[in-house]
C-alpha cells in the first residue's frame, strides 16, 4: 500500500442478530479512498451504506456487531483498537457529519462551547486556542461575522448554517477521513452547491479524503471521483465516476440512473425499477437484485463475485452494453 | 448569495423562561409568596420575636395564652397566642418553617442527585446497569413512601440527618425514573451520535450533552417533590417519628396542639397547619407553572 490511500475497507461484514433472523447489513464490502479523494456510496435507504459508515467509525450499536473484514485507516486496522483508542480516533483522525443538520447540534449548547469541546477532546490547547481555532473552521466554511456566530445558539442558524457548522466542527482537528452521510439531503438545492463545492474545495485542499453517503447520483456525479454503489448490503459496481456513471455495466446502476428525472425525454414516464428493496431478513438466492432484474437467467442464482470488467469492479454475470444503456443519457 | 439571515441577538433561554414564567398572575403571586416565605425561614431567628429553642426563656405561666395575649410580666405580645410550654406561636411557626423549608430542600438536592446520576446512567448505558438500577427503583415505588420513611425513621431514631435520609431513600425514585425515560428519548437524538461521533468520553456526553436535555421534566418533578418532601416531614413529626420535640417543626407543632384543639384552643394547632398549608400550595403553584412553561406541548402560542 502506498502513503496516498487513506482508508481501505476489506470484506467489511456487519450483521445484525435480530429475533427474526440475521440481517447481513453490510456483506463483502471493499473500497479504497486516496488522500484528497471523494468516493460517493450510492444505494437506495436499507442498502447498508450508512451502516458502511457507522462501521468505519466503530459506531455500530448493539445486536449489531462487525464480524469480518478489515478497516484500514492509513495501514492500521481499526478492529484491533481497543474502545479508548478508538474514541480518540473518532472526531480526530475520521469525522463524521450527518443527515440532519437540525439534529446533529445540541440545542442547549453555545456553538462555541460545542466547537470548543471537540477541539479540547483531542488535542491539549488552552480554551483560548480553542476558541481561535473554532473561529477559523467557521471562517473556513464561509461564515460570516464568526464572532457572533460562537455566541450563538443552534436555534439561532438556518438549516444550511447549521450544516457549515457540522462542518467546520469535522474539520477542526483536521481529520485525515470524512465520512458525510446524506448531508445535503435536508437542504435546499442552491446552499446544497455551495456546500458541495466548499467541501470538494476544502478537501483538495488539506488532502483530506471524503466519503459522501448518498441515493442521490446527480451529487456523487458533480463532486466525486469514484463511485461504489450498493445493494442489500454488497457493492455492485464500483469504479470512477465517469466510468460508471456514463457507462453503467450492473443493471441496477443503470435502473438507478434511468430512474432520475432528467430534461432529455420530456414528457414521457420516467423508467423504474420494478418491485421493491427485497427484505434483507429473506434475500433471494444468489444475486440480491435478480428478482428485480429484466437481465436474470438461471445462471443468477449462483451468488455472483465482485470481478474486474472495463475498468472497474463489478457483481454481475451479465454486463450491460453501452447501447442498452445510452439510451437513457 | 446570501448566506447570512437577518441575525437579532435573540433572547437568551433564560430570558424567555422568565417572560413565560411571569405571564400568569397567579403563578407570579406563588412565587411572590414563596420568595416571602424562603426569606423568613433564612432570616427566622432575626425576625421572630423569641428564640423557641431557648428552654429557659420559657415561661409555663404564658402556655396556651389566646393570640393577643401579653405575657405574664408584660415584655411580650403573643400574636399568634403559644403553645402548652408557654412558647410563642408566631416564633415557633417562623422557626418550624425554617427547619421544614430546609429539610425539603437539601432531602430534594440530595435525592436529586443521586436520583439524577442514577438515572442518566440507566437512560445512557443499557443492559444490566440499567435493569439492576430500575428494579431497585420499581421494587421501591411500590412501597407506598410512608410505610419506608416510618420503618427508616424506627430504625435510626429521630434527627434532622435521619429524617433526611429517609426522604431521600423515599424520593430518588421518581427523579431516577424520570431522567432515565428522559435520556431514553434524548439519547436516540442526532445530537448525542454526533457527540458520541466527536470521539467525546461518556462521562462528558452523559453529563454534558444528555443532562441538560432531560432537565425540564426532572425541574418539574423536583419542585414539586419539595412539596411533597415538606408534607411527609410533617406527616412524619406529627406521628412523633421526625424531628426532635426540641426543634419542632411544623408537623410537630400542629402535633403539639391537636389535643387541645376540641377544648377550644385552636391556634396551637391551626396557625402551623395554615403555614405548612401556604407553603405546599405556593410550591405546588410554582411547580405547576414551571411545567405548563418547560413543557413545549402545554405552550399556547
Amino acid at each position: 500500500m502506498d502513503n496516498t490511500t487513506t482508508l481501505v475497507v476489506n470484506n467489511l461484514q456487519t450483521q445484525f442478530a435480530t429475533r427474526a433472523g440475521l440481517v447481513k447489513a453490510v456483506d463483502q464490502v471493499s473500497f479504497s479512498v486516496k488522500r484528497g479523494e471523494i468516493m460517493g456510496l450510492v444505494g437506495e435507504s436499507g442498502s447498508g451504506k450508512s451502516m458502511t459508515g457507522y462501521s468505519i467509525m466503530g459506531l455500530v450499536d448493539a445486536p449489531g456487531k462487525i464480524v469480518g473484514g478489515e478497516i484500514l485507516l492509513q495501514g492500521k486496522n481499526l478492529r484491533d483498537l481497543p474502545a479508548e483508542a478508538m474514541r480518540k480516533i473518532r472526531g480526530n483522525r475520521i469525522a463524521m457529519i450527518f443527515q440532519d443538520p437540525m439534529m446533529t447540534l445540541n440545542p442547549v449548547l453555545r456553538i462555541d462551547t460545542q466547537m470548543m469541546e471537540a477541539v479540547r477532546a483531542h488535542q491539549d490547547v488552552s480554551r483560548m486556542v480553542a476558541r481561535e481555532m473554532s473561529r477559523e473552521a467557521l471562517v473556513r466554511v464561509g461564515i460570516a461575522s464568526p464572532d457572533e456566530r460562537l455566541q450563538a445558539y443552534p436555534h439561532q442558524f438556518s438549516g444550511g448554517m447549521r450544516q457549515r457548522v457540522a462542518i467546520a466542527i469535522a474539520l477542526l482537528n483536521q481529520p485525515d477521513l470524512i465520512i458525510c452521510d446524506e448531508p445535503t439531503t435536508a437542504l435546499d438545492v442552491t446552499i446544497q452547491g455551495q456546500i458541495l463545492y466548499e467541501m470538494q474545495k476544502l478537501c483538495r485542499e488539506s488532502g483530506t479524503a471524503l466519503i459522501w453517503i448518498t441515493h442521490d447520483l446527480s451529487v456523487v456525479a458533480g463532486l466525486a471521483d469514484t463511485v461504489s454503489v450498493m445493494y442489500a448490503g454488497r457493492i455492485v459496481e464500483s469504479g470512477t465516476v465517469q466510468q460508471v456513471l456514463d457507462h453503467p455495466r450492473h443493471p441496477y446502476t443503470y435502473g438507478l440512473i434511468a430512474s432520475a428525472p432528467s430534461r432529455n425525454p420530456r414528457g414521457q414516464p420516467l423508467q423504474q425499477i420494478p418491485g421493491m428493496t427485497p427484505s434483507l431478513l429473506n434475500l433471494p438466492d444468489g444475486c440480491a437484485f435478480r428478482t428485480r432484474c429484466a437481465h436474470a437467467t438461471a445462471e443468477c442464482q449462483q451468488t455472483p463475485q465482485l470481478r474486474e470488467v472495463e475498468q472497474r469492479m463489478l457483481r454481475c454475470f451479465h454486463p450491460l452494453r453501452d447501447s442498452v444503456a445510452e439510451v437513457v443519457s | 448569495m446570501e448566506l447570512t439571515p437577518a441575525f437579532e441577538v435573540a433572547e437568551t433561554p433564560w430570558q424567555r423562561f422568565a417572560r413565560n414564567f411571569f405571564g400568569s398572575k397567579i403563578a407570579t403571586a406563588g412565587f411572590v409568596l414563596l420568595v416571602l416565605i424562603v426569606l423568613a425561614a433564612i432570616f427566622a431567628p432575626a425576625i421572630s420575636p423569641q428564640n423557641p429553642y431557648d428552654l429557659a426563656k420559657l415561661d409555663v405561666m404564658d402556655s396556651r395564652l389566646e393570640p393577643g395575649q401579653k405575657s405574664v410580666d408584660a415584655s411580650m405580645t403573643y400574636l399568634l397566642g403559644t403553645d402548652d410550654q408557654g412558647r410563642d406561636m408566631l416564633s415557633a411557626i417562623l422557626y418550624g418553617i425554617r427547619i421544614s423549608v430546609m429539610v425539603g430542600v437539601v432531602s430534594t438536592i440530595i435525592a436529586l442527585s443521586l436520583g439524577l446520576t442514577l438515572g442518566l446512567l440507566a437512560g445512557y448505558a443499557d443492559g444490566r446497569i440499567e435493569a439492576f438500577i430500575m428494579r431497585v427503583a420499581d421494587i421501591q415505588l411500590s412501597f407506598p413512601p410512608i410505610l419506608i420513611a416510618l420503618i427508616l425513621l424506627a430504625l435510626t431514631g429521630r434527627g434532622i440527618d435521619k429524617i433526611i435520609i429517609a426522604l431521600v431513600a423515599v424520593q430518588w425514585a421518581y427523579y431516577a425514573r424520570t431522567t432515565r425515560s428522559a435520556a431514553l428519548v434524548e439519547r436516540k437524538k442526532e445530537y448525542i451520535e454526533a457527540a458520541t461521533a466527536l470521539g467525546l468520553s461518556p462521562l462528558r456526553i452523559m453529563f454534558r450533552h444528555l443532562l441538560p436535555n432531560c432537565l425540564p421534566p426532572l425541574i418539574v418533578v423536583a419542585a414539586l417533590q419539595v412539596a411533597s418532601a415538606i408534607s411527609l416531614e410533617a406527616t412524619l413529626s406529627f406521628l412523633g417519628l421526625g424531628l426532635p420535640i426540641t426543634e419542632p417543626s411544623l408537623g410537630l407543632l400542629i402535633a403539639n396542639g391537636f389535643q387541645y384543639l376540641l377544648s377550644g384552643k385552636y391556634w396551637i394547632s391551626v396557625f402551623p397547619g395554615i403555614a405548612l398549608l401556604v407553603t405546599v400550595v405556593t410550591i405546588n403553584l410554582v411547580a405547576d407553572q414551571l411545567r405548563d412553561v418547560l413543557n413545549p406541548r402545554l405552550q399556547t402560542q
